[in-house]
């Protein structure tokens, strides 16, 4: 069970690799949005490993606010993508400047 | 356990297939459904790791809210369509990101490997606010897979409304606000502007209308 705990481990820290690939790489911001996500996933990974390592279930608790969090992101995030994409066509994260006041 | 390490295996292939997906997918819908894919093989690691709850509540929010509002979103605003992602809108972007991307596996593999004691890894006593299950404190070498019981959700949620009830009671108004937000950043600011007053009687307005109709 060690052994695949720090495989485990290794999946999460690609995954969040990854995760932070696509966030700087891509301008649409949804498929940004959805690299955050990928990027929570891993942690959310980590935290469940951890927490069977040390046999403790906060680990899986801090999961459940991690997922809580994410929702309320995500609805935000949308929210700003949806009024950006009504002002200015073509979604692009470089066009952000055209919701100021 | 043998069967431990195909599942394992196949999930994280999963998961780095789709994440991959994500990434380098031309169109959003396939980055949309390349992410499913990864959430999916979470959901089946954390079976593995008897987060039974956790798991199922990973498929429901994620795949069936989150994934589905964001290809909601995509079809609503009509950008379900190929994109150039060869095109680099800032100079040495794509560079930055794989140096960044790189240093970020390095540095999270280093901490996690380069350990020469295992126990070291985590800060922390075991068992520091409730067991996940206690036959596995008392034999730590078999892990908790093997000797917890079907269930850990009793647990999970004892601990949600005893020790983290105050957390509990945040996230609910975080979700509130969340909700308020989204409908005030959504609304259409054509409403805004003032409602013309209403004419004074039906008849104005329709010789109006009908002068008008004359004049073309």
């Amino acid at each position: 069970m060690a052994d695949l705990s720090a495989a485990y481990l290794g999946l999460s820290a690609a995954l969040f690799a990854i995760g932070a690939l696509g966030l700087i790489r891509r301008r649409n911001p949804l498929v940004m949005i959805m690299c955050v996500e990928l990027m929570l996933n891993a942690v959310n990974l980590t935290f469940v490993t951890f927490g069977n390592m040390l046999n403790d279930a906060a680990g899986q608790a801090i999961v459940f606010f991690v997922l809580v969090v994410a929702a309320a992101e995500v609805v935000v995030g949308l929210g700003i993508i949806v009024a950006l994409a009504r002002r200015k066509p073509g979604l692009s994260a470089d066009d952000m400047n055209v919701l100021r006041g | 356990m043998a069967v431990n390490y195909v599942v394992f295996f196949i999930c994280a292939l999963i998961c780095l297939l789709g994440a991959t997906g994500v990434v380098f997918s031309r169109n959003p819908v396939h980055a949309a459904l390349s992410l499913v894919a990864t959430l999916f093989g979470i959901a089946v690691l954390f079976v593995q790791q008897s987060a039974h709850f956790l798991a199922a509540v990973q498929v429901i929010v994620y795949t069936g809210a989150i994934v589905v509002l964001i290809l909601f979103v995509m079809m609503l605003l009509g950008v379900d369509q190929e994109e150039d992602i060869d095109e680099e809108p800032l100079l040495g972007v794509r560079a930055a990101g794989t140096i960044v991307a790189t240093i970020l596996l390095l540095g999270l593999l280093a901490v996690f490997f380069l350990q020469s004691n295992r126990s070291t890894l985590v800060t922390g006593e075991r068992s520091v606010t409730a067991p996940l299950s206690v036959d596995a404190s008392l034999d730590s070498t078999k892990g908790v897979a093997e000797t917890a019981g079907p269930d850990n959700m009793a647990t999970l949620g004892r601990l949600l409304f005893t020790r983290y009830v105050f957390a509990f009671e945040v996230t609910a108004a975080l979700l509130t606000i969340a909700v308020v937000g989204a409908v005030v950043l959504a609304r259409r600011p054509d409403r805004l502007q003032p409602v013309p007053d209403e004419p004074e009687s039906m008849d104005d307005d329709f010789m109006a209308a009908l002068e008008s109709e004359a004049g073309h």
